[in-house]
Formats: C-alpha cells, structure tokens, sequence
C-alpha cells in the first residue's frame, strides 16, 4: 500500500517534470515574444497623434493605405492603380481619366512599392511614389491633399516590378521589368524564341523639381532576364543605381525550376549620371511607342490623360561604360543600399548565406577590368573582387533589408520566418526575432535613407493564420511591429492590413502633418463646370446632354427639384461643394445611377455621370452624414418619356415647380 | 496705394513672361528644396476685439461690392437678404439687432462662438446646423458687416 502510494508520486513528478520540459521545448508563442510594457509603448491617447505615417503598399487592391506609427491604426486609404467608389475615384468624370492606359480604362492593378521624394538622400516628404505591376505604371501621392495627382504607364514593359525607386534628390523614378517581352515592331513571336526575341528594359522618369511632374527620360535595353528590385546609390555611389536579376537562364516556362539553376545570378550596376550623358549626347533611338500619362489638377479637380508616342531609348552596345553585371547566389530579391552609399547588401532568395559589395571595390573592380566574362556583351564583374563579405548563416530565404542608421541591417527571412539583425561592418548576426508568419518587407522610418530615424521596424507577412479572430478562408494580411532602439528587438503589437503589403516608408508625422491640406478654396475653384454661388446654379439642356450644374452645402442641394429629363438623355450631375470647412465633404447618389457616389471635398466640384433607364420621379441624396439635418439632404429627378415635352425646370425650395402651369397651358 | 501694389505685380508678372517668351535657354535656377517643403500651416480666422473694427459713413461702396459677392458665393445657400429664415437668419437688420464684433466673430471664429457665446449657442438650438467656418478672413468679414449695412438701408 505504502509503496503504490510512493509509486504514483513519483509518476506524478516525472510527469510535471515533463510537462515543464515540454513547455520550454514549445516554439516561442504570442505571450512569450511580446515584452511587459509593449501595451504602453503604442498607446496613443485618444486626442493625441501618431509618431509616424507610415505609406503601405495594398498589393492587390491596388490601393495606398496610411497608418499611424506606433498605434497601427489606418488612418486613409489612397485610392491610386484601383477605382473606389467610396470616394468616387475612377467613377466620377474628373477622375476617369485617371486610370487609362493605352489598353483603355483599367480599373485594377498591383501596387508593390512605396518610395517617399528624397532631398540628398534624406526623406523630403513632397510625394509618394508606387508602382503598377501588372499594366506597367508609376503614381505620384501628393502629401499636401493625399491623393493620386499622376499616373504615368511605362511602354516597353510587362510586371513592373522593380520600381519605384529614386535617385538621391528624386531626379530618377526607375521602373524595370520583371517579365521580359518581345520589344518593337513585331511582337507576335513563338514564346519559345525567347531568348532571341525577348527583351527587358529599365526606365528613368524624370521628376520636375517643382511640379513633381513625371516623363521618361530614356529607358535602357537590356537582356532578357527578370528585374526584381532596385536601389539608387547613396554619398559616394549617388551616381550609380542597382538592380537585382534573376532568370539569368532566359528560361520562359517553369520558372521555378528553370531559372533557378544557377548558382549565381545577377545584380546589374547602372551608371546613371553616364546614361544621362548619353541620352543628352544622342546616343539614344527613338521608339514609337503609345503610352498613357494622366495628370490630375489640383486646380481644376479634373484629371487629364494625353498619349505619349515615344520613348528614347539607350542601348548598351552603344553606350560604353555604363552597366555592369555582379554575381550574386541565387536569384537574388531585395537589393538594399546601407545609409552610407558603400555597401550593397543583396538577398538570394534561395541562398543560405547574405552577400554584402562594396562600392568602392565596384570602382575598383571596374577600373582594373576585373570581369569573369561577359553576359550578353556586358561585362560581369568577378564576384570576390567587389564582395565586401558574407553573412554566414544567417537563416533561410533572406529578402529585404532596412537599416537603422547605427550601422546595423535587418534582414527579412521568408522561409525560416524571422529578423535578422547584423553589423554591416563585421557581418556578425546580432539578434533574431520570428515574425508570424513568413514575413516579406521590412519598413523602418527612413531605412532606404541616407538618415534612417529608427526607432521602431514594421514587418509585413505573408500568412495571417491563427494570428487573428477566423474569418473563413481568407484572412487579413498582417503587420508586427517591432521596438528597435535597444539591442534586442522587441515585438510590440500586430495590426491588419488592408490587401497584400509590400514594401512600406515611414516618415516622421510632424514633416507632414502641418502641410496637410485641409480645405479646397472656393475662389481658387478652377472647374469648368463649377456653381461657384447659388446664382450659378442651373440646369443646361445641350441636345441629348442634360448638365446640372449643383452648389451643395448643410444641408441642401440647389437645384434639388428637376424636370424636363427625357428617357435617352445623359445626365451630368456637376455638383460643387460651397463649404469651406475641414473635414465636411457632401456626397451625392441618384437612384439607379449604375457607377458609384461623389464625395466632394470643401470647394471641390465632381461630376457624375448618369443615364436614367426608366421613366419615373428619382430620389437624389447626400451619402456623407453633414449635419443634424443630412437626413433632410435630398430632391428628385423627374424622368419623362423620351416624346415627352416637359420643359426643362429647377428650383430650391419652391412649391409649386413652374411644370404644373406648363402642363395646364398645353 | 492698394492699386499701386497690383500694378507692380502685373507689371513684374508681365517681364516674367517676357523673358519666358524670349527663349534664352539658361541654367535654371536651383530649386530650394526647403523653401518648397516648408510648414504653411492653414489658419482659419483669430479671436477679433472691439478696436479691431472701426465702422465709417458714408459706406465704403467698393466694400459693399466685394462683400456682396463673397455673399453670393459663400453665404448666399443658407441667409437670405430678407427676414425669411432659410439654413440660418434672414440678414434683414441683423446690424441693428448684432453688435459689428459679434457679426465679424461669427463668421470668422464661428467655433470659438458655438462654445462660448450664449447668442450664438441660442441660434443653434433654433437652426439646429452649425454655421460652417466659410474660410473668410478678417478682411473679408469687415466688407460682408459692409454689405449688411447696406442690405440694412444704411448709407
């Protein structure tokens, strides 16, 4: 009896001292990454602001979105690549244009990457640019009024991937392909002739200092290979840009296994400040070539959109000296340059180890002519005379790396699913931390920079899983924020994205936050369909076109009774909003109207178009809650048979419409 | 003095053009990245006091014109001239029944008014819509008092 007794305390702790064993051996769960006082460091009172804006890209909703740093609140989603009828973006006539290509109107795309206008390589806040990948564009955001201000397609171009990235005072936006395709006048080529007939180029758009304004300056011919990512050079290298490659092989089926054969790939080394000398010198050929670019005015709220037709192009084997190939393991992805400008730290996103150049051995390597051959009449340069070293071990499948001004990269590992920090001087790995699950980029206030603010790091991941809540088989994509201003990262909060992020900036709120628009000034109303006043509301009749032009303001439309519209009549609804005030924008929906609403912003003027189906009196109303009496923020549209001679007729609060004593007089 | 001031700027503005026009292709001057990303913080109007308004006879009539047509393009929606409430107050003989400084805080600072002026908290609960801020500045505000003055019968 005695001895069972003993017998099953012993059981009992050999048992709780497996259980303990067990739970120390358990992967790190949510409880034991998040630290004590990880709560306090993202509270934002209420009332009180966020440190950081941080510009997300919303992957394939095509959108922008904007978050608050450290509290992860979204505090705006930029329609840019995608139409929102929330805010009538791509719906509303001033705005249509923006979002036609020389393929027609396009109301998707995939926007990947986030690059803040930089003055010396330092964040100047102007504008936020991003890329379409799917039908080639670039955007400009202006950060004065959040909204996309340009469009601009690129020709010659399929998976505009590797864009956008700037030079060191935004000169350059480049867009390089990731998709190689057939170029010039005869594209209609067997998909298997590809390494004959298939070409990649590299974009330079020039940016006006002023204006922000975008144009292609030159594009550069290049071998059919795929272009990942990109970074401009810093200090020493700001002259020089480099891109990422992989498919060296030109295979063009089963990439997974066919470009994926070598065991180095590429990063290609632009010489920009030459390319530019020889585009001014002609050494550049003129393609005909249609591409949209769509400008919006902030002036008139209307976007316009113009077809270019050419596009200077450089070719290599014309122009001496100015790329070159570097080996890198393993088709490399991210292709990050550190603050200084002298390492280039590359991402073989296979390779088990990272390689980090130096630009002075680039220099160097180039001026002795240190080349392992040539790729396709290029010259390669021999990998270990421009290494500057390798990080050994550092986990699987690194890609992207953000640095944080003290000298230490972070690098993003998708496979093994974690942070990397390292020196970039010594190449030791530093710390670790795993992010849930299997991250992608990485943002650290002003990390592409040549002055990082640091601080904190944001990771973007791929899989959501058990993260949050379930919500059927699809989840939000999720963010992690880090606390980097110690040794030791320390994971401070998850938060959802909107779409799928890629690359991300964060720039400190208060270089935007005092220029931040808040109104559209009525006098400055450029719109060629503005009310600017309740005298200059009207209705117009132009043959079949019927034009309303509309003031709004709490709370009422003027006109908001109209008749005299025929069955085959086009209906412009071009309502100016006369309010004045922050934050108070009106919208506008007609029953049956088949696109979306306007919200028009303080002195703005939007127009919708409408083409009624059915005879019969409709309801118009305002869809943005203005005041206490918004619910009384309505009027109707009589709709007459297309024979019908109802005369034209609009009023404000009148009674009796002049209609009734047309209709008895007849 | 005012007149002067405009022709300068015409005047400059119209050199401007002309040396655009030439075409001498020069060296464009560097751009002031600082200047262009400095801070210009919108203000929307600041608490006025009594000896910021001084009102005159005869009414300016130059006054009176610009504020009429401020009216019409920012009041006009919801005040009618007469007594007739519509959005807000008919202006019939407001500057008989407001002092000028109430007026001219009401439409410049009309926030600060809706929280601590008791008149202005009374037209509230009778019009039951926050006047907006119409972006009107000082200026601005003393030719619309002008243009009430006038709507009033005053000379």
């Amino acid at each position: 009896m005695k001895h069972a007794h003993l017998k099953s305390l012993l059981c009992l702790l050999v048992g709780s001292v497996g259980l303990l064993w067990l739970q120390g051996c358990k992967p790190k769960g949510t409880q034991s990454a998040v630290s004590g006082n990880a709560a306090e460091k993202v509270y934002v009172a209420p009332g009180k602001y966020d440190e950081f804006y941080n510009f997300v890209s919303g992957g394939f909703s095509g959108q922008m979105s904007v978050y608050g740093i450290p509290s992860g609140r979204l505090l705006r989603v930029i329609p840019v690549f995608s139409v929102d009828p929330e805010k009538g973006y791509g719906y509303s006539e001033e705005t249509k244009p923006m979002l036609n290509t020389s393929n027609g109107f396009i109301p998707w795309d995939d926007l990947h990457h986030i690059a803040i206008s930089t003055t010396k390589s330092e964040h100047d806040g102007r504008w936020v640019f991003a890329n379409g990948n799917n039908t080639p564009r670039i955007a400009r955001v202006d950060t004065k009024t959040f909204k996309t201000v340009e469009i601009l397609e690129i020709p010659n171009s399929a998976g505009n991937h590797s864009s956008p990235f700037i030079t060191e005072n935004t000169e350059y936006v480049v867009a390089g392909t990731r998709f190689s395709v057939p170029i010039g006048e005869n594209q209609d080529v067997p998909i298997n002739t590809y390494k004959q007939n298939f070409k990649g180029t590299v974009s330079f758009i020039g940016v006006d200092k002023v204006s922000g304004k975008m144009n292609i300056a030159f594009q550069i011919l290049t071998p059919g290979i795929n272009f990942d990512l990109a970074r401009a050079g810093k200090g020493n290298s700001a002259g020089w840009f480099f891109f990422s490659c992989y498919n060296s092989e030109k295979a063009n089926t089963l990439l997974e296994i066919n470009a994926s054969q070598k065991d180095k790939d590429f990063i290609m080394c632009v010489n920009w400040k030459k390319a530019e000398e020889y585009a001014r010198a002609g050494k550049g050929v003129k393609k005909t070539v249609k591409y949209a670019h769509n400008t919006y005015d902030e002036k008139t709220h209307t976007a316009t959109s113009v077809m270019e037709n050419e596009v200077l192009m450089l070719d290599p084997k014309d122009c001496p000296d100015m790329i070159y190939f570097m080996p890198c393991p393993k088709s490399p992805h991210g292709c990050d340059t550190d603050p200084t400008g002298e390492y280039i730290v590359g991402s073989g996103k296979l390779a088990a180890t990272i390689p980090v150049f130096s630009f002075a051995k680039i220099q160097a390597a180039i001026a002795a002519k240190n080349y392992d051959g040539q790729y396709d009449g290029i010259p390669v340069l021999k990998y270990e005379a421009v290494l500057h070293g390798e990080v050994q071990k550092p986990g699987l499948g690194p890609l992207h790396t953000e640095f944080d001004g003290k000298g230490n990269a972070y690098t993003s590992f998708f496979v093994s699913s974690e942070i990397v920090k390292w020196s970039i001087k010594d190449l030791k790995v530093l710390d670790r931390v795993p992010t849930y699950y299997s991250v992608g980029h990485l943002s650290i206030p002003g990390g592409p920079t040549s002055k990082p603010w640091g601080k904190y790091m944001i990771a973007y991941n791929k899989i959501t899983k058990d993260r949050y809540l379930p919500t059927g088989p699809e989840l939000s994509q999720s963010a992690q924020l880090f606390d980097i201003s110690g040794d030791k990262m320390k994971l401070l909060l998850d938060f959802p994205m909107i779409g799928e992020p890629h690359y991300a900036e964060a720039i400190p709120a208060s270089m935007l936050m005092k220029k931040s628009q808040k109104i559209y000034k009525i006098e400055e109303n450029g719109n060629a369909y503005a009310a600017k006043g309740d005298n200059f509301a009207r209705v117009e009749r132009k043959g079949k076109e019927i034009h309303v032009y509309a003031t709004s303001i709490r709370s009422h439309f003027t006109p908001d009774n109209i008749e005299g519209v025929k069955l085959g009549d086009i209906v412009y609804f071009h309502i100016t909003n006369l309010e004045q005030d922050w934050d108070v924008p009106h919208g506008f929906a007609i029953k049956g109207a088949n696109n979306a609403e306007l919200l028009i912003m303080p002195g703005e003027t939007q127009t919708l178009k409408w083409i009624p189906e059915k005879v019969g009196v409709f309801p118009m109303y305002c869809t943005d809650f203005c005041s206490a009496l918004h619910q009384e923020m309505q009027g109707y549209v009589r709709v007459s048979a297309a024979g019908s001679n109802v005369p034209i007729s609009f009023s404000t609060g009148k009674t009796t419409p002049d209609s009734v004593t047309t209709k008895t007089s007849n | 003095m005012k007149i002067f001031k405009q022709l300068a700027v015409l005047l400059m503005a119209s050199l401007f053009i002309i040396s655009c026009s030439e075409g001498t292709k020069k060296e464009p001057k560097p751009v002031d990245v600082g200047e262009l990303t400095k801070d210009v913080p919108e203000v929307h109007g600041s608490e006025l006091k009594e000896s910021d308004i001084t009102l005159g006879t005869p009414l300016d009539q130059s006054m009176v014109s610009t504020g009429k047509a401020t009216y019409e393009l920012k009041c006009q929606s919801c005040h009618k001239l007469t007594a007739e409430k519509l959005v807000g107050p008919g202006w019939k003989d407001v500057t008989k029944r407001r002092q000028p400084l109430w007026i001219m805080n009401m439409i410049t600072n009309v926030e600060m008014m809706l929280e601590t002026d008791a008149e202005a908290q009374k037209m509230l609960e009778l019009c039951m819509v926050r006047m907006p801020n119409q972006n009107i500045s000082t200026d601005d505000a003393r030719k619309l008092l002008e243009y009430m003055r006038s709507n009033d019968g005053e000379k």
